[in-house]
């Protein structure tokens, strides 16, 4: 059979321009980081905390997020049906259609345009962009598992269907919205309902952008990495369609001990701490893969970076759930523990993954063995140390600040204010601060490794021969 | 089998995770939001409160400020009675928030003076000198538009008459936003409802105690300066001299439970130990 000539210039563009999203997100959150510390750093109305918040989750999740998955689900698909992309040129004008995208999100979100829904501030012409570019993306990679010339689909190309009719799903239901004017809308739903339908939508962006994606890529890399295959197909199978049928149950888990009616909550805080069974599903999965292979976390620094990003997603689903109890609820929901968990998730989990995919891909975008592996080191301990400072500050914060919020005195009054619990948080906000510019550092020695290699890489004949 | 068919795949995946989404999403709108939730005293916006509602929602206010207080006996102490689902049947979108980075707002309205906010809102520092929250100062200088706030008011089909609508314009959005944060909250009467009946005699227990009276004045700085002046000199309060002739127990009562008229909150979360420390503070002349 002939080889069948794979695009990989459309590969290498969403990788650059994720690349590019990414350092913005890094940069927005160093410094709404150090905002936090001193507001003197806002700068009204443009550079507040409030405008650039949004701004920073936005292009991670999206700019960085989505725009790696195109670039990988892009490789992944061509690679696991042996054929090329059903449409190049449709891709390409995806590439411009994305990025044209973020730059408006980025300019509206500055502008002050936002829903004020969480994860989805974009006001309703952006949310029309992006319904095209999700329509285009999966017209695309559907008509090419369709023209495979592999008869099996790959455990990887499960969790790229059901991420497209997933984030379909969330996205228009949760956008449903009635227009004023060309930026300002209101939401089809009011108060209790559109807080349910919210968070529905705003955990499930987790489960659908934030974790099938991610699986998908470990499950296709990690055996690429390593040159064994993935441990078990049966438990492949039981944790992909456990996970997507619990994740939906668990939005409300964001809406403990509000007027959400209780059995919603009950539901949603069971299937959360069920929801540990098929997210370690994978985990476990992924460990027993590399019985007999442990060895190469020392010698293959894609491992290092796979195996620590699994490790992130086992301790995130373990922590998760937790968090959706409601006793538990009740004392850390609202403080800086949040950001802790979520970061670990997307600066660990997610992100490893996805800085290991993008290595693993470079000699197959430039033709180029990767310019340093010693970099390639450096840049996985920055982003490591940066990452663990950031969520272990938050965490301590967090119990703090709740501990300081729910003390009371012997005569059953509060015995602090408001602002003498913020006072206490200043010194971990600037730890934090100092944890995202190491992370930020991380990030620039990748960005650096990568344009070495596209200009003085040692030139590869065969990528499939060149794994580390 | 499914795995050699994507078209299948995709319908059996859009099946699984319609499930738990119809259960837990689509269902609740059968129970929610519906007559048995409504509240009679909880009205629509008013333009000028949709207007400021809106600078809420473009100032990203809701990602440092939640709008809900949990049934817990710390929040409620602190921020209020709890909230109530028929309290939000005319917030499109919701701003229950999911980060306190400042505190709740849900029941702010009425709290403080409208001079108080105005002041805040222009330069937090100058009422919470350690706060870490942005000047909105220039919100004085943005005008509310009329016609779009009609119109805004016709898409939520919220009421307004004509008088209302000519009277928007020369406001201001810091006009805007604190009309907005007055209305917060004041949906249910409950501030009448928590203000605590004192029972039995209430006696000084620091009567004459010079640590209480230093005590109360570290209390004053943090809890009233703000609003009486650093030297009791008054500001966006009255000035506070002369109460030495005020009865113990009245003055008592006055911090217990505030002016709800007159735009004094209540302090009774300071607990009883702490208003009378300010109690001997207050009545000590300078």
């Amino acid at each position: 059979m002939e080889k069948p000539a794979y695009d990989y210039g459309i590969v290498r563009s969403f990788v650059v321009w994720s690349m590019v999203w990414g350092l913005v997100t890094v940069l927005v959150g160093v410094l709404i980081a150090f905002q936090l510390c001193d507001p003197a750093l806002n700068l009204p109305p443009f550079l507040t905390y409030g405008r650039l918040r949004p701004l920073h989750t936005n292009a991670g999740i999206f700019g960085w997020g989505i725009g790696s998955f195109f670039a990988l689900f892009y490789f992944i698909v061509q690679r696991l049906c042996k054929t090329p992309l059903w449409s190049p040129k449709l891709a390409r004008f995806q590439l411009w259609f994305f990025n044209a995208t973020i730059i408006a999100a980025a300019v509206t979100l500055l502008l002050g345009y936002n829903t004020s829904k969480e994860y989805h501030e974009l006001e309703w012409p952006l949310d029309i962009m992006v319904v095209i570019l999700w329509v285009i993306f999966a017209v695309n990679i559907i008509m090419t598992i369709v023209k495979r010339r592999e008869e099996q689909m790959y455990i990887s190309l499960w969790y790229i269907l059901a991420t497209i009719v997933g984030v379909a799903v969330l996205y228009l239901v949760n956008g449903a919205e009635v227009p004023v004017s060309l930026f300002k809308s209101y939401s089809a739903y009011a108060g209790t309902n559109d807080a349910n339908v919210q968070w529905w939508f705003g955990h499930n962006a987790v489960a659908m952008v934030l974790t099938t994606p991610p699986l998908a890529i470990f499950y296709y890399f990690l055996p690429k990495s390593t040159g064994v295959p993935i441990y078990s197909h049966r438990m492949s199978i039981i944790a992909f369609w456990s996970l997507i049928f619990m994740y939906l149950w668990t939005g409300a888990h964001h809406l403990l001990w509000t007027p959400v009616p209780d059995w919603v909550q009950t539901l949603a805080m069971a299937f959360s701490v069920m929801l540990i069974a098929p997210s370690w599903g994978s985990v476990f999965n992924g460990y027993l893969s590399m019985q007999g292979e442990w060895h190469q976390m020392k010698q293959n620094y894609l491992v290092k970076f796979l195996i620590l990003g699994i490790t992130f997603y086992g301790l995130q689903t373990l922590q998760g759930p937790l968090q959706s109890i409601r006793s538990f609820s009740a004392f850390i929901h609202y403080t800086d523990w949040v950001p802790g968990h979520v970061h670990m998730g997307t600066m660990g989990w997610v992100s490893l993954v996805l800085f290991a995919a993008i290595y693993y891909l470079t000699p197959y975008m430039f033709g180029r063995k990767v310019y340093s592996i010693g970099l390639a080191n450096l840049h996985f301990w920055l982003v490591l140390v940066g990452q663990l400072g950031y969520s272990v500050s938050m965490w301590i914060a967090g119990v703090q600040q709740a501990g300081m919020w729910h003390a009371m005195n012997p005569d059953g009054s509060l015995t602090y204010t408001f602002i003498e619990t913020l006072v206490e948080m200043y010194p971990y906000y600037w730890v934090r601060a100092f944890c995202g510019v190491i992370y930020l550092a991380g990030v620039l020695v990748f960005f650096y490794n990568l344009y070495m290699t596209a200009r003085k890489g040692e030139p590869v004949d065969n990528p499939a021969l060149q794994t580390n | 089998m499914w795995e050699k068919k994507p078209v299948l795949l995709l319908v059996l995946a859009t099946v699984t995770i319609l499930v738990g989404t119809i259960i837990t999403m689509v269902l609740p709108f059968a129970w929610v939001n519906t007559k048995a939730d409504r509240i009679a005293s909880v009205t629509p916006y008013t333009p000028l409160e949709l207007a400021g509602r809106d600078v809420y929602i473009r100032e990203g206010c809701n990602n440092c400020h939640s709008q809900t207080v949990r049934p817990l006996v710390a929040e409620v102490l602190r921020y209020g009675d709890y909230s109530k689902s028929g309290e939000f049947v005319y917030d499109r979108p919701h701003l229950w928030g999911s980060r306190r980075m400042g505190p709740d707002l849900a029941r702010i309205g009425g709290k403080y003076p409208d001079a108080w906010h105005y002041k805040h809102m222009r330069d937090p520092k100058s009422m919470v000198p350690q706060t870490n929250m942005p000047a909105y100062a220039f919100l004085d200088r943005e005008r509310v538009d009329p016609e779009l706030t009609r119109r805004k008011m016709e898409v939520l089909g919220f009421p307004y008459t004509e008088e209302q609508i000519a009277a928007l314009s020369g406001k201001t959005e810091m006009d805007a936003i604190v009309a907005y944060l007055q209305k917060l909250g004041t949906g249910i009467p409950w501030r009448e409802a928590a203000g605590s009946e004192i029972v039995g005699e209430l006696k000084n227990p620091f009567a004459g105690n010079r640590t209480a009276v230093e005590a109360g004045e570290e209390l004053y700085e943090k809890h009233c300066a703000a609003c009486h002046g650093k030297e009791r000199e008054g500001d966006i309060g009255p000035e506070l001299s002369g109460l030495g002739d005020l009865d113990d127990a009245e003055l008592f009562r006055i911090l217990y439970n505030g002016i709800p008229d007159g735009g004094m909150p209540a302090f009774s979360k300071l607990g009883s130990e702490k208003t009378w420390q300010l109690v001997n503070y207050l009545k000590e002349e300078d």
